[in-house]
């Protein structure tokens, strides 16, 4: 769990009824985000920064239990350049923090991370030295891009399970991109995506992604949450189709899928752009088993009235138990957790910092 | 002699809370600086002396001290000095630590 006072871990058995928790972490500090290796759960890496003090890593080769700070030296490859800044004049590049940490599937040792202004680094010796993958930010379009009012974050990175060397990301605001080279080169993958708060609302780049989404076994099939707009993409970003359907609102910043079933999805509506909070003052998750279009309301055990929170885009997960656990963590400094796919939820703690990521192990 | 450029001295530095924390330190470090002490020579011994310090006082790209950070000495904010003016002999001798300082906040 990472929040903005401090990193969490949170333990239970299979039936994820009793919760021990542990922390914080390195109070004080705001971890945008943490994440095990898929071959080795001890080795943890985590994303600790500071208003004061900048950026700085973490790394834990036992579970979380003890951290050793690793390097945190990310500058950009040559000459930075400039993106466009808020008034339309050029800016230069210049790192800010690290929002998403995607260890490799096949070596502990090896990490992406997305950073803010965005750009993907790679470290392949644990997190001690990164390099980044330039070709990313300087794609043709990289001069266009301009950050929204939450800044220039590059906060999904996906790793094809199928296909390691290719690599889809998400950027805040300038899209979504893949590469099909190990992170060389790229393409923009936002045909059929359209925001009207763009000039040209189906351009190439601009779009404010929140969050993207697949199933491993399914990776072609990408889920997207959009500034507005849930939608999909049967063609590993090729073309996208909106699938919002019957929800309420389709503004959110969180969406992944189950982890037993392919085409089901969940997501928390929040109400607007401009109101970051759940519509009418109920959380509700929302499912779909059908891939989109066809949406339920789950409010089992979550507020009916009187709540004003957000999720975040990184704070949402799913075990891979028999019965899929599904977890978020909110703004108010909630975290749920659902033992039986979305049914009914439960509070394991009610009072953390604000909660900006959620990771889960299942071992 | 100069006293500012004998062989190695012993300045002390008082770092602020999350610092401490981060190079797992009680209270105030000492660090050994050669030539003339400056704000540069104290800080590059310290990354030195703690490696995981490294890029929370000065940004890496710009090597510029961190805008929510001061430079304290002797009574006297440092901040907008030079990284390699000379710091009072106070200092220098260890006399005085030299302070980095977070700036305040609510929330």
């Amino acid at each position: 769990m990472g929040t903005r006072k401090g990193a969490f871990v949170m333990t239970s058995d299979g039936k994820r009824e009793k919760w021990d928790v542990d922390g914080p972490f390195f109070g004080g500090w705001q971890f945008y985000h943490l994440k095990g290796s898929p071959v080795d759960p001890n080795r943890i890496y985590a994303s600790q920064s500071s208003d004061w003090f900048g950026q700085t890593m973490q790394r834990s080769s036992d579970g979380g239990k003890t951290w050793e700070t690793v390097g945190n030296k990310f500058l950009y490859d040559g000459v930075p350049g400039t993106h466009q800044w808020y008034d339309g004049t050029p800016h230069p590049w210049d790192f800010k923090r690290v929002w998403h940490l995607e260890p490799s599937l096949t070596d502990p040792d090896t990490v992406y991370a997305g950073v803010e202004d965005a750009a993907i680094f790679k470290s392949t010796d644990g997190g001690h030295n990164w390099q980044e993958l330039s070709g990313l930010r300087q794609h043709s379009s990289g001069s266009k891009w301009m950050p929204g009012a939450g800044g220039m974050c590059l906060h999904t990175i996906l790793i094809d399970p199928k296909n390691h060397s290719r690599l889809f990301v998400a950027i805040s605001s300038a899209g979504a991109f893949r590469s099909d080279d190990g992170g060389a080169t790229w393409k923009p993958i936002t045909k059929g995506l359209y925001s009207k708060y763009l000039p040209e609302p189906t351009a190439e780049v601009g779009h404010c992604v929140h969050r993207i989404a697949f199933h491993p076994s399914k990776p072609e099939t990408l889920f997207m949450q959009k500034h507005w707009d849930v939608l999909r993409s049967d063609n590993a970003g090729d073309l996208w189709t909106k699938v919002s359907g019957n929800l309420p609102t389709d503004f959110g910043f969180v969406i992944d899928v189950h982890a037993h079933e392919p085409e089901t999805v969940f997501i928390v509506p929040i109400k607007s752009d401009s109101e970051h909070y759940p519509l009418d003052g109920r959380l509700q998750v929302f499912r779909s088993r059908t891939g989109g279009n066809e949406w339920e309301s789950l409010t089992q055990g979550l507020p009916q009235k009187d709540c004003y929170v957000n999720v975040l885009r990184e704070a949402m997960d799913v075990d891979s138990l028999d019965t899929c656990g599904v977890y978020f963590g909110t703004t108010g400094g909630q975290v749920y957790c659902s033992a039986d796919g979305g049914d009914s939820w439960k509070a394991i703690v009610h009072d953390l910092p604000p909660v900006v990521s959620v990771e889960v192990q299942t071992l | 002699m100069d006293p500012q450029v004998r062989g190695p001295r012993v300045v002390r530095v008082e770092l602020p809370f999350h610092l401490r924390k981060l190079a797992n330190v009680d209270s105030e470090v000492s660090v050994d600086v050669a030539g003339v002490v400056t704000q540069r020579a104290i800080i590059d011994a310290l990354e030195a002396r703690y490696p995981m310090l490294r890029g929370t006082i000065r940004d890496y790209a710009t090597d510029r001290r961190r805008p929510y950070l001061r430079f304290f000495a002797c009574e006297e904010d440092r901040s907008f000095d030079s990284p390699d003016v000379a710091l009072p002999e106070a200092v220098a001798s260890g006399a005085q630590p030299f302070m980095i300082v977070g700036a305040l906040s609510g929330g």
